[in-house]
C-alpha cells in the first residue's frame, strides 16, 4: 500500500500532471488561455511519431519474440470484451439509452494514446523497462471496440452497419498510420536511427507532452463546463470505476503472457484508458443518434484525468507487485 | 455589370462526414464547392469549439455550393441523404453571380 501511495504522490507533483491541472483549472475559470487546433495537432503528431519510433527502435535492439503476436491477439480480445462489460455496467448504473451506452462502451474498449504515452513517461522516469512492441498493441486495440459498440447498438434494432468506407477510415486513421509507420521506421533503422534523431524525439519529449496535456486539460475543462447537468451520478461513477475494471481484466492477460512489470503496467493502462480520437469520429459517422457530449465528457473529462492522476500510478504499482521480478 | 440569379447552398456538417458529403455532391453533378473551417458554435447538442481539438469528431465544417436555380433540388436531395441523421444546418439563399457559365 505504501508503494502505491508513494508512486501516486510523486506522480501528482510531476510537471505532466500539473500541466494538465493548469489547463483544467484555466478552462473551468474561463481563462482566455487556448491552444490553437493546428498547434494541438502538431504536438500530437510529434508525440505519436516519437513514441512509435522509440518502440520500433527498442524492438530492433531487443529482437522480436513470439509474445508480440500473442500480445496483439490479447489486445484485440480485450478491446472486444471490455465494451461488453462496460455496456452491462452502464445499463445497470444509469438510464442511458442503448445507443448512448453502446457508444460510451466503445470508447472504453478502445485506447487513449496520450494516456499510454503518459504511462511510458512515468515508467521511464522510474527507470522501469517495458516491451517496445506495446506500441503495436496500442494500435491494434484502437478499432475492435468500435465493432463491438456497433454490434451492441445493432442488437437493439438500431440498424447500424459498418460500411467499407468506415472500415477504411477506422483502420487508416491518422494516429494509427503515424504510430505504426513510426514504429516500422524505428524497427528498420534501430539504434543507429534513434541516435540520429535522439535530440529531437527523446530530450524534448516530456516538455512537448506537458504542452499537449495543458491542451488536454483545457479541452477536458471546457467539456466538463459545457456538459454540466448532462451526466448522471451513475455515469460519473462508471467513468471512475470502468478504468479499474479494464485494468483488472488486463492484469491476468499480461501475467499469462509473461510481460515485464513495465509491459504489464502498459497493458493495464491501455485497457483502462478510453478513446477520444478514433472512436468519437467513428461514432459520429456510424451512430449519429448517440450524444457526443456524453461520451466525450466521460472519456476526456472524467476517465482521462482519473487515469493520469491516480490510475497510472496505481497500475504501475500493482504491476510491480505482481510482475516485478 | 450584368449579374445572374443563382442559389447558394450552405451545409454545416460534422467534420467526419466531410468527404461523404462532398462525394455525394460530386456524384450529383455539382463539382464546384468550397469547404470552410468552422471555429465553434452552439446548438441542440450543446456548445463546441475547435480550439485544441485533435479529433475530427469535435469539429464542424461548412460546405458552400453556388448552383443554378434549376439544379438546387438535385443538390439538396444528394446532400440530404448524407446529413439526414446528423448534427448540422442546411440553408439555401438567393445570390447573384457574374459568370453564369461557371455554375
Amino acid at each position: 500500500m505504501d508503494a502505491i501511495l508513494s508512486v501516486m504522490g510523486q506522480n501528482l507533483l510531476s510537471p505532466i500532471i500539473l500541466s494538465f491541472a493548469l489547463g483544467l483549472a484555466a478552462a473551468l475559470a474561463r481563462s482566455s488561455l487556448s491552444v490553437p487546433e493546428a498547434a494541438a495537432k502538431a504536438l500530437s503528431i510529434y508525440l505519436l511519431f516519437a513514441i512509435g519510433f522509440k518502440g520500433g527502435a527498442s524492438v530492433a535492439a531487443h529482437g522480436l519474440d513470439a509474445r508480440l503476436a500473442l500480445a496483439l491477439v490479447a489486445g484485440i480480445g480485450l478491446s472486444f470484451a471490455i465494451p461488453i462489460v462496460a455496456f452491462t455496467l452502464l445499463r445497470s448504473l444509469t438510464r442511458m439509452s442503448r445507443v448512448d451506452a453502446a457508444a460510451v462502451a466503445g470508447h472504453y474498449g478502445s485506447i487513449s494514446i496520450v494516456t499510454f504515452v503518459s504511462a511510458t513517461a512515468i515508467l521511464t522516469s522510474r527507470a522501469i523497462d517495458y516491451e517496445g512492441y506495446m506500441v503495436a498493441v496500442a494500435a491494434a486495440m484502437e478499432a475492435p471496440a468500435i465493432v463491438a459498440a456497433l454490434w451492441l447498438a445493432a442488437r437493439g434494432g438500431s440498424g447500424v452497419k459498418m460500411d467499407a468506407e468506415l472500415w477504411r477510415e477506422v483502420m487508416l486513421n491518422g494516429s494509427i498510420v503515424l504510430l505504426i509507420g513510426a514504429f516500422l521506421i524505428g524497427a528498420v533503422t534501430g539504434e543507429r536511427g534513434l541516435a540520429e534523431i535522439e535530440s529531437f524525439i527523446v530530450s524534448p519529449f516530456k516538455g512537448v507532452l506537458c504542452l499537449f496535456l495543458l491542451d488536454m486539460g483545457l479541452v477536458a475543462g471546457r467539456g466538463l463546463k459545457q456538459s454540466r447537468g448532462l451526466l448522471s451520478a451513475g455515469a460519473v461513477v462508471f467513468a471512475g470505476l470502468m478504468p479499474m475494471i479494464g485494468a483488472a481484466m488486463a492484469l491476468p492477460v499480461a501475467l499469462m503472457l509473461g510481460f515485464s512489470a513495465g509491459g504489464t503496467a502498459l497493458m493495464m493502462t491501455l485497457a483502462a484508458s478510453a478513446s477520444y480520437i478514433a472512436v468519437p469520429a467513428a461514432m459520429r459517422v456510424a451512430l449519429p443518434e448517440a450524444n457526443p457530449s456524453i461520451y466525450l465528457t466521460l472519456s476526456l473529462g472524467v476517465t482521462f484525468p482519473f487515469n493520469l492522476s491516480l490510475g497510472i500510478p496505481l497500475y504501475v504499482a500493482v504491476a510491480g507487485l505482481f510482475a516485478g521480478g | 455589370m450584368q449579374t445572374h440569379q443563382a442559389k447558394r447552398v450552405e451545409i454545416i456538417i460534422e467534420a467526419p462526414l466531410e468527404h461523404r458529403l462532398t462525394d455525394a455532391i460530386v456524384a450529383a453533378g455539382v463539382t464546384g464547392f468550397t469547404i470552410l473551417p468552422v471555429l465553434g458554435g452552439s446548438g441542440r447538442s450543446g456548445q463546441w469549439s475547435r480550439d485544441g481539438q485533435v479529433s475530427l469528431a469535435g469539429g464542424m465544417v461548412a460546405v458552400v455550393c453556388i448552383v443554378r436555380p434549376e439544379r438546387v433540388d438535385t443538390l439538396l436531395d444528394a446532400a440530404f441523404k448524407v446529413v439526414e441523421r446528423h448534427i448540422g444546418v442546411v440553408s439555401v439563399s438567393d445570390c447573384e453571380v457574374l459568370r453564369a457559365e461557371r455554375f
